[in-house]
């Protein structure tokens, strides 16, 4: 496998696990509400919160998380901008 | 001030920025105090916020195309972040989202999950494939990564169409906004509207829009959430509401539960006159619905406005004006931490202003005291006079029960100020918070329409040759039709606010969500593929919205996919096709597959140059 390829197979997979943890927040626990909303968090019932603040906060730690790894794949394979096009 | 090292000077500019605006805001509760009218208030913060942003329009004008269509790929990936949560949060988000949330409770809040999780998308995707491209448009990367003028046009309908759908509920909603703070007609105030919006964007294009968004980000979150937080220590609910709320929660659970939430037939409604677009509190806060169906109405709903998000082309732009690949990426996660400031906010406005209303114990309650006490109130009458709110004594006790207060939802942000008895200073701040939030979001819609048109069907395709200056005359004689033709079908009322916000996600989604992702993730997708594709999702989702839509042909919706989440069928539609016709066709040419190889690595030149 080629430099780019390998890149690539890694990029793919970190593309997936992101988007898994997404699905998990974005639609999982929404599929058992009610019973999440029996638990709370902070005195507030556990399913209202995770759509109020919760999930919006997996998100952006999500995106903040991603967006460092894949920065690390792109130095480990020696594809690292250099400015070319600024 | 905008020659040289601009970019550096950035925080302090944006710094001086904001105090200036705090020490307005401070000016005018001095003037307050001193005996200035609420009406002249009102004004001088809608004009003083709107001469500002016509003001950094000015200063940012420019003869260059690519400061004009990507600000010169030098915004700064914090500074893009804020520019794009001013071009993502609407006139729907600012005003009717407590509102939602206030009528809709749990279910409603399907919309918090959805417009926010559609940036993991965008982010893992798309934002850097596209940065990578370096394009200037999305029809832009479909049409060079296709090939030829079809798929080109096609892209460029689909944008349109979802664009457009958009932009005449926000040109509405500054409509509405200017109309009230400035005392004139809405059909005046669309036009107001427009004409503002359009000084920020004619001269400079998107290096325009960005720093003139960036300046509308600082005025709509400070307008936010300045009320939420002092209501909040007002009335001794906690210091930081986010995480102090808990137990008001559950507190309107028990107010639910006392009062009782009744839904009033559609006949006692007509039979009491109440006004239409008027809604009663009905469906619990925090209580989630029993049962399969509505979980996945829950869940569907999440999944459309997700989905859009990462398909809408105002959005995807904003990601073409790093200066770099990394840099595209880290500010996707910037934007979504500056959307959150006021998504996770939106609740919390709800719960306060909804309790405010209706706890007995407090000072500002109405429910269950006599109707023509509260009558008396100020807020009440003048909401009612303006038939924005409405009493109607279904049981004709003369007290006032939930189930016989009605108000539009759009009024509980603009309200709660008053509600909550602030001073009018707060009322005229969030008057020009909504302004900003629509006013950013139209400007942003607008420029992607009007780029689209100049860019990929006047100079790629009808005439290659046009030099510079007259592809930007182009532009900025598109960008004024495409307004003036928002304003005049938005000063006609067609559509509720958001009834058309959510279609627009629909529409984006069914046409242009898998040509944008199979072109970077797909080697194999072709151009016959990607038309094919892009005219069955569009058709089919248009057609199913058109079945079941109560106001068009409204037959009984399949599998609980009702008029908002028609995106479902046209998306899939265009998935399967678009599979089926690449894998049926010829597989790309080695010099496409050469470019999508070199789309997939962050480093070497852009496959468009910098000027094209």
């Amino acid at each position: 496998m080629s430099n780019k390829e390998k890149h690539w197979e890694k990029t793919k997979g970190l593309m997936i696990t992101t988007l898994i943890i997404w699905f998990i927040f974005g639609y999982l626990i929404f599929m058992f509400g009610s019973s999440l909303n029996q638990g709370s968090f902070l005195g507030y019932p556990l399913a209202y919160y995770m759509c109020a603040q919760g999930s919006i906060i997996a998100f952006v730690v999500l995106i903040f998380w991603f967006a460092n790894k894949q920065e690390g794949i792109d130095e480990e394979f020696g594809f690292v901008e250099r400015g070319e096009d600024e | 001030m905008f020659k040289g090292n601009f970019v550096q000077n950035l925080p302090k500019i944006y710094g001086t920025y904001t105090g200036g605006f705090l020490v307005f805001i401070l000016l005018m509760a001095i003037a307050e105090s001193a005996g200035m009218t609420a009406k002249t208030i009102g004004i001088l913060f809608v004009a003083f916020t709107v001469c500002i942003y016509a003001f950094i329009g000015y200063l940012s004008r420019t003869v260059q195309v690519d400061a004009y269509y990507v600000a010169g790929r030098q915004v700064p990936t914090v500074f893009n972040g804020m520019a794009t949560a001013a071009d993502w949060m609407s006139g729907a988000s600012f005003v009717a989202m407590a509102g939602g949330i206030y009528f809709g409770g749990y279910t409603y809040m399907a919309f918090l999950v959805g417009w926010t999780g559609g940036y993991v998308l965008v982010a893992s995707l798309l934002a850097p494939y596209l940065r990578k491209f370096g394009c200037y448009t999305v029809p832009d990367f479909i049409g060079t990564r296709y090939g030829g003028n079809l798929a080109r046009f096609c892209a460029v309908a689909v944008l349109t169409l979802a664009s457009f759908t958009y932009v005449t509920a926000q040109i509405n909603a500054t409509g509405t906004i200017a109309s009230r703070a400035l005392g004139i007609p809405f059909e005046l105030g669309v036009w107001v509207g427009l004409i503002s919006i359009l000084l920020c964007s004619m001269l400079g294009g998107m290096r325009a829009v960005t720093w003139t968004q960036v300046a509308q980000y600082i005025v709509l979150i400070i307008a936010y959430l300045i009320p939420i937080f002092w209501i909040s220590n007002k009335g001794g609910f906690g210091i930081f509401p986010h995480l102090m709320l808990g137990e008001e929660v559950s507190r309107l659970s028990e107010l639910e539960a006392q009062f009782g939430l009744v839904k009033n037939s559609a006949a006692d409604i007509k039979a009491a006159g109440v006004p239409g677009g008027l809604k009663s509190i009905a469906v619990a806060h925090s209580a989630v619905p029993e049962g399969g169906m509505a979980a996945w109405k829950f869940i569907s709903l999440a999944l459309c406005m997700m989905v859009g998000t990462a398909s809408l082309p105002h959005i995807l732009m904003r990601y073409f004006t790093t200066p770099s690949i990394k840099a595209a990426r880290k500010s996707v996660a910037w934007s979504l931490f500056f959307i959150a400031l006021l998504y996770t906010s939106a609740p919390m406005l709800a719960t306060l202003s909804k309790l405010s209303l209706m706890d007995p114990s407090l000072a500002t309650g109405i429910i269950g005291k006599p109707i023509a006490d509260v009558m008396q109130i100020e807020w009440v009458s003048q909401w009612t006079n303006v038939k924005q709110a409405f009493i109607a004594d279904f049981n004709g006790d003369g007290i006032l029960q939930l189930n016989e207060w009605f108000m539009r939802g759009d009024v509980v942000v603009l309200s709660t100020p008053e509600v909550a008895g602030l001073p009018y200073v707060i009322s005229g701040l969030v008057a020009a918070g909504g302004m900003a939030a629509a006013m950013s979001t139209a400007d942003g819609l607008i420029l992607a329409i009007a780029n689209a048109l100049s860019h990929d069907i006047y100079y790629k395709i009808i005439d290659p040759k046009a030099d510079v200056r007259k592809r930007l005359l182009v532009a900025r004689a598109l960008l004024i039709v495409i307004g003036a033709a928002g304003a005049y079908i938005a000063s006609m009322r067609i559509t509720s606010i958001l009834g058309a916000v959510a279609w627009a996600f629909d529409f984006a989604m069914s046409g242009l969500f898998f040509p944008l992702i199979l072109g970077v993730w797909w080697k194999r997708a072709t151009r016959e593929g990607a038309i094919a594709g892009m005219i069955a999702g569009l058709a089919s989702g248009t057609a199913y919205l058109i079945w079941v839509y109560p106001k068009f042909m409204g037959n009984p919706v399949w599998l609980g996919i009702d008029h908002l989440r028609f995106g479902i069928i046209g998306a899939s539609v265009c998935l399967v096709v678009m599979v089926v016709v690449s894998l049926m066709t010829k597989e790309p040419d080695s010099a496409t597959q050469k470019m999508v190889d070199d789309v997939r690595v962050p480093s070497g030149k852009t496959i468009l140059g910098k000027q094209h």
